[in-house]
C-alpha cells in the first residue's frame, strides 16, 4: 500500500534497522544492513556506517527496507510491519543518504491480515489467469462454505421451538417434524445461497473488504471457487427441495399450510432479490424476525398440530428479535462495503450510538417477553429458564459498542450474539419439554 | 529433505535455518529493486519461499527476471545464537504446477520455523486463497556474510557457481 514519502520516513524511525538494496553491475540484486537515521522534513534516510565497498554506487536506484515481526515462540510471529522507499543513493564516505520518491508497505495494526488479503484478492485472479488455474477446494468444504451450513441454527431452533409448543399442546409429531425441519432448512439454505448472488451481481461483497467468518457472504463466487451459474443451480435445487416437501407436508396436514409456506418462501425471496431487496432498505430484520420467528414456529405447530395456536406466535417473538439481531450486529462490519453497493441497511443509515442503543433495546425486549408471556398465562413458568441466556446478551453487547469500529475484534461479540439466539431458543424448547414432561 | 553439510558456508546456513523472516529482493520490468519480507526455508542446497497466489506479483517479476537476493538482517526475525547478517545472491525459479499442493512438500521445513502452520493448514477452508502458493526455488550462486552483523566492515564473499 502507497504512502506519502514523509509519512513513510515517520514510520520507518520506529523499525530497528534498515535493508538497503540495489542492483548490482551484473543485474543481480543485492543486499546490506545498518543502522540509520531519519529526516522526515526531508522525507529522507540515512543508512550507516557502511563498509563503503559495500554500498551502491552513487545515482543507483535503492529500495530501502523497514521491515519488523514479533516472534512468538512455537507458534509464528505476530505485528508484522514493513515499509519500502525508493530514491536515487547518494554516498558520502561510509554513509548512504536517499531521499524517498517512491514508497510502499503495510503494518497489520493499520490493516489486519484478514483484509490485506482480501483486498489482493484480484491479484490472485489475474495470477491465476496468467497460469491457466484456479483455486481448488474439496467439494465438501465448498458446499460448506456456499450453503454457510453453520447458521442452520437459526432454522434449528425456531422449528425446534414450534414442535416443543405442539407437544407441550398434546399435538407433537416426530416424522411430520422432522419433514418440517428438512423442508426449513432447504429454505434457508436457499435463502443463503440466493443472497450471495445478489450480493455478487449487485457487487456488494466484491466491495467488502473486511468479511469475518459471520459476514460479508460465503466469499465463494469472489474467491472463484464456485461459478454464479452453480450458485443459481443449487439454490435452485434447495427451493425446489422445500417447495415440494411444503406441497407433501400440505397435503398430509392441511392446505392451509400453503399460507405460511408460502409466506416463508416469499420472504426468503424478497429479502436480497431486486427489485424488491427488503435488506437493503433496512427491512432485513423485520424480514428475518418474521420469517425465522412465527412463519417457521407457527408454521412447525400447524404441521404437528394441524391448528394455528396464538401462544406459539407470543413464544416465537423472543426468538424472532434475537435472530433480527443476529444479522443486525453481522451488518455493522459489513456497513462500508453494503454503503457503497447501495445497500441501505440499518448499519448504514443510523450513528454506531445509535445502533448500540438499538441493540440494547431489542435484546432487553426479547428477554421481557418470556416473564411477560408466564404471567400472562401464555407461556409455562420453566421457560423462564431461557433468561439464564441474558448475561450472555449483556456481553454482546459491551463487545459490539467497545469494537465497533473493529471488524475483526468484533467476530467475538458477533460469535457470542449468535449463540445469545442459539441458547435462548434452545433454553426455550428445553422449558417446554420440562413443562410437558412433569 | 535436509542435506548437511549444505553447499552454504556453514555460517549462513545457522543463519538460514534459524531465520523466521528474511529479505526477498526481485527486480521488477524497469529494473528497480524490490524487497518483500518472507520466510526462507533451506534444504542444504537451495532456499525455498512460498508466496500465496494473493501476494504474486513478485513471482511475476521473477519470471521475467529470475536474479534475486535473500537478505538475513534483523536480529529479531533471525534468531541465531552469535548475530550475524548475510545475503544469498542467486536465480530464482518459480514452481506453480500445483498451486494448491505443491508447496506442502515444504511443510516440514516450514513446521520447524513455524508449528502452527499445521493449525493454519486445517482451518485452510476459510481462507482458501492465502493456500494456494507458488513455490519460490532459490539456486545460491554467491553469499555475503558479515560476522556480528557489523556491516560497517567488508563481508566474507563466497562464490558458488559450479558447486
Amino acid at each position: 500500500m502507497a504512502l506519502a514519502p514523509i509519512a513513510a520516513v515517520e514510520r520507518a524511525r520506529t523499525y530497528t534497522h534498515a535493508i538497503v538494496s540495489w542492483v548490482d553491475d551484473d543485474g543481480y540484486p543485492t543486499t546490506v544492513a545498518g543502522d540509520f537515521t531519519t529526516d522526515a522534513a526531508a522525507a529522507a534516510v540515512e543508512v550507516g556506517p557502511i563498509d563503503s565497498a559495500s554500498l551502491p554506487p552513487g545515482g543507483r536506484e535503492v529500495c530501502v527496507t523497514f521491515s519488523h515481526i514479533r516472534p512468538q515462540p512455537g507458534m509464528g510471529y505476530d505485528e508484522r510491519r514493513y515499509v519500502n522507499l525508493w530514491g536515487d543513493a547518494i554516498v558520502t564516505g561510509s554513509t548512504l543518504r536517499v531521499v524517498a520518491t517512491r514508497t510502499a508497505g503495510w503494518d497489520e495494526g493499520d490493516v489486519p491480515f484478514m483484509e490485506y488479503a482480501e483486498r489482493s484478492v484480484p491479484e490472485a485472479h489475474a495470477y491465476f489467469d496468467a497460469v491457466g488455474g484456479a483455486p481448488r477446494l474439496s467439494a465438501w468444504w465448498k458446499f460448506f462454505l456456499a450453503t454457510r451450513l453453520p447458521f442452520l441454527t437459526a432454522t434449528i431452533v425456531p422449528i425446534a421451538l414450534g414442535g416443543a409448543i405442539a407437544a407441550y399442546d398434546d399435538s407433537f409429531s416426530l416424522g411430520f417434524w422432522l419433514l418440517a425441519l428438512l423442508a426449513g432448512c432447504a429454505v434457508h439454505l436457499g435463502l443463503n445461497i440466493a443472497n450471495d448472488i445478489f450480493d455478487d451481481l449487485s457487487g456488494a461483497d466484491a466491495a467488502n473488504t473486511t468479511p469475518t467468518p459471520f459476514s460479508g457472504g460465503s466469499r465463494v463466487i469472489q474467491y472463484g471457487l464456485v461459478t454464479r451459474r452453480q450458485m443459481i443451480g443449487l439454490c435452485g435445487c434447495f427451493y425446489a427441495i422445500a417447495i415440494g416437501l411444503g406441497f407433501v407436508l400440505a397435503a398430509a396436514r392441511g392446505w392451509n399450510l400453503l399460507w405460511i409456506g408460502g409466506a416463508g418462501l416469499v420472504l426468503s425471496l424478497v429479502y436480497s432479490m431486486p427489485p424488491f431487496q427488503l435488506v437493503s432498505r433496512g427491512l432485513g430484520e423485520p424480514v428475518t424476525a418474521l420469517g425465522f420467528g412465527p412463519v417457521m414456529v407457527l408454521g412447525t405447530y400447524f404441521v404437528c398440530a394441524q391448528r394455528w395456536s396464538w401462544d406459539a406466535v407470543y413464544a416465537s417473538v423472543p426468538v424472532a428479535i434475537l435472530i433480527a439481531l443476529v444479522l443486525y450486529v453481522n451488518e455493522i462490519p459489513d456497513r462500508i462495503g453494503d454503503e457503497k453497493a447501495g445497500k441501505r441497511t440499518i448499519p448504514v443509515r443510523l450513528a454506531p450510538a445509535r445502533v448500540v442503543a438499538i441493540y440494547a433495546a431489542a435484546a432487553i425486549t426479547a428477554f421481557a417477553l418470556v416473564p411477560l408471556g408466564v404471567v400472562l398465562g401464555i407461556m409455562p413458568a420453566w421457560t423462564l429458564v431461557a433468561l439464564v441466556a441474558a448475561p450472555l446478551a449483556f456481553k454482546a453487547y459491551i463487545g459490539i459498542r467497545d469494537f465497533y469500529e473493529m471488524p475483526y475484534a468484533l467476530m467475538g461479540p458477533m460469535q457470542t450474539n449468535i449463540g445469545v439466539h442459539l441458547v435462548t431458543g434452545l433454553l426455550l424448547v428445553a422449558g417446554y419439554v420440562v413443562a410437558t414432561l412433569v | 529433505m535436509l542435506e548437511r553439510p549444505g553447499i552454504l558456508p556453514s555460517d549462513v546456513e545457522r543463519l538460514l535455518d534459524a531465520a523466521l523472516v528474511a529479505e526477498l529482493t526481485v527486480v521488477d520490468a524497469s529494473g528497480r529493486p524490490i524487497t518483500y519480507p518472507l520466510i526462507p526455508l533451506y534444504d542444504g542446497a537451495k532456499v525455498f519461499m512460498t508466496s500465496a497466489v494473493l501476494f504474486s506479483k513478485k513471482l511475476r517479476h521473477i519470471k521475467a527476471n529470475p536474479k534475486v537476493a535473500v537478505a538475513l538482517t534483523d536480529p529479531v526475525g533471525v534468531p541465531a545464537e552469535p548475530f550475524a547478517r548475510a545475503t544469498v545472491i542467486g536465480n530464482a525459479h518459480v514452481i506453480e504446477d500445483d498451486l494448491h499442493s505443491g508447496w506442502e512438500e515444504l511443510l516440514p521445513l516450514w513446521r520447524a520455523k513455524e508449528p502452527v502452520i499445521d493449525a493454519f493448514l486445517k482451518k485452510r477452508f476459510g481462507i482458501p486463497l492465502f493456500f494456494e502458493r507458488s513455490v519460490i526455488e532459490i539456486t545460491p550462486r554467491r553469499t555475503l556474510f558479515w560476522e556480528g552483523g557489523r556491516t560497517d566492515r567488508g563481508p566474507v564473499v563466497t562464490e558458488l557457481v559450479g558447486v
